[in-house]
């Protein structure tokens, strides 16, 4: 069975981990010891980077890619995959994650863009990428330059889900047009979306992204993970929402029975207990808009 | 539970069979059969304790309900799991290597020929997997590649380190299906 031809790198491949991660909640980590804490909550894969955006958000300055020391530290203190953001368009950081062997790379709008006009031709790659979007043109644009996942971007590092049920929102009812519109229509939807054609044609025809759809940006308590669950997410990103909380641990886990049992009330009701307090959070209806970094990317 | 469900339910589906969620242990409830999917072993496993599963899963699986594990499931039917004190089912006598082939990057897809399901190879796809290293005599090996196990089969437990229900090729869930029933 020698002659037996083993391919990597594959979009079926790449595609296929994000499958296996559905129904489960990737959580941000800054060191190894919250990895491992994130890993014994049930976390399906560990997001490794120096700042938590709520954090980036408040100290400002320019955010880029992890250093490779503390993303190697994550990767040998847990089994589970290991995820790292590149910048917007930032090809060499990219390239470094993939020499690190990371499982899954974030082109992320949280970092600060390193290209306003490109995003990484992520097809190019053998490591598989996730991309945030806030509506089908952009997910379906991110998916025809090679991503295998798409999460909303939500607004990172709020505490504040509105956002992120926005994009979700806003993608459930751009799919259910797509669904409903003659096939004769759809040339003249992709070119109204800027979205590649024949993935326009493929979301008509499977009724749903072709991608894992995760949720991102502002979840911070179990019932906002359930939420996006309802919504139609195949599964959650919590960012600054576990770690910048009373109870990490508690929370964490709370949160991963939530999405695992989303339909389930009393599950929901029971796990919300006596977590201590939430991460506090900031209300994006009052932030200016120059404040917002879901409009980073297009 | 967690991970693959949906393309397993849908590859079922085809095949016309009705499908139930199994999330807590009252949904054994008369089930003919039950699909563990590939998903997070380690997140798996913890589901299946935090809602009382293992046991009663591991029981039916004594007692001959039919059983087929995919990447994680198989991890999850194995009684042994090396280098790991992550919980399983115990049921198939086997040794387990998880995320034997290395990290996402190493994941693959080959056309494999499995003599069991005759006609063409295969199309296998292996993201992050384990294999078998060894299994006890009460177990068939249904295809082994560079002296890896990758699908095996114990009376009413089936075991495939890859991901049939990725594929659009139902060989596989048919030959549980009738496995069964042959039984």
């Amino acid at each position: 069975m020698s002659e037996v031809k083993k391919e990597t790198g594959t979009f079926a491949v790449k595609k296929g981990l994000a499958e296996m991660l559905k129904g489960g909640v990737i959580m941000d980590v800054v060191t190894p010891e919250q990895a491992k804490i994130a890993e014994e909550a049930g976390a399906v894969a560990v997001m490794a980077l120096e700042r938590v955006p709520s954090d980036i958000r408040a100290q400002g300055g320019v955010a880029r890619m992890s250093d490779p020391e503390m993303i190697s530290g994550i990767q040998q203190a847990v089994s589970i995959p290991v995820m790292a953001k590149a910048r917007i368009g930032h090809i060499v950081e990219a390239r470094v994650l993939e020499a690190l062997e990371i499982d899954f790379i974030d082109e992320s709008e949280v970092l600060t863009p390193a290209d306003e006009a490109h995003h990484i031709l992520k097809s190019e790659f053998k490591a598989p990428f996730v991309c945030g979007a806030r509506n089908l043109g952009e997910a379906l644009r991110r998916v025809g330059e090679g991503a295998a996942m798409i999460r909303t971007k939500g607004e990172a590092g709020t505490g504040d889900v509105v956002e992120a049920v926005r994009h979700i929102r806003q993608v459930n009812s751009d799919i259910q047009r797509v669904v409903s519109a003659s096939p004769m229509e759809l040339m003249a939807i992709a070119k109204e979306l800027g979205a590649p054609y024949e993935l326009v044609v493929q979301v008509k025809a499977l009724g749903r992204l072709p991608v894992v759809n995760f949720a991102a940006g502002g979840i911070a308590t179990p019932a906002d993970a359930a939420l996006m669950m309802v919504l139609g997410c195949d599964g959650v990103f919590v960012g600054s929402g576990i770690f910048k909380s009373d109870n990490p641990a508690k929370r964490a886990k709370a949160i991963v029975e939530a999405v695992a049992h989303y339909a389930d009330a009393k599950l929901i009701a029971e796990v919300s207990k006596g977590l201590g307090e939430a991460m506090r959070g900031q209300s994006v209806a009052q932030m200016e808009d120059r404040e917002k970094i879901a409009g980073r990317g297009w | 539970m967690q991970g693959a469900v949906r393309e397993h339910r849908n590859m079922l589906h085809r095949l016309g069979v009705e499908t139930v969620d199994v999330l807590n242990p009252q949904d054994l409830d008369g089930i003919s059969g039950l699909i563990l999917p590939g998903g997070e072993s380690t997140t798996v496993g913890k589901l299946l304790i935090r809602y009382g599963l293992l046991t009663p899963i591991a029981e039916a699986g004594r007692a001959g309900l039919p059983i087929f594990g995919t990447c994680t499931g198989l991890i999850l039917l194995a009684k042994h799991i090396n280098h790991s004190r992550q919980p399983s089912l115990g049921l198939m006598n086997a040794c387990v290597e998880r995320n034997a082939f290395g990290r996402q990057l190493a994941s693959f897809e080959a056309d494999m020929p499995i003599p069991a399901l005759g006609g063409k190879p295969f199309h296998t796809i292996f993201i992050r997997a384990p294999y078998i290293e060894k299994v006890g005599e009460e177990v068939t090996v249904l295809l082994r590649h560079e002296g890896k196990i990758l699908f095996a089969r114990q009376g009413n437990l089936l075991a495939a380190a890859f991901h049939p229900e990725l594929t659009d090729d139902t060989r596989i869930h048919e030959y549980f299906l009738t496995a069964q029933t042959s039984r």
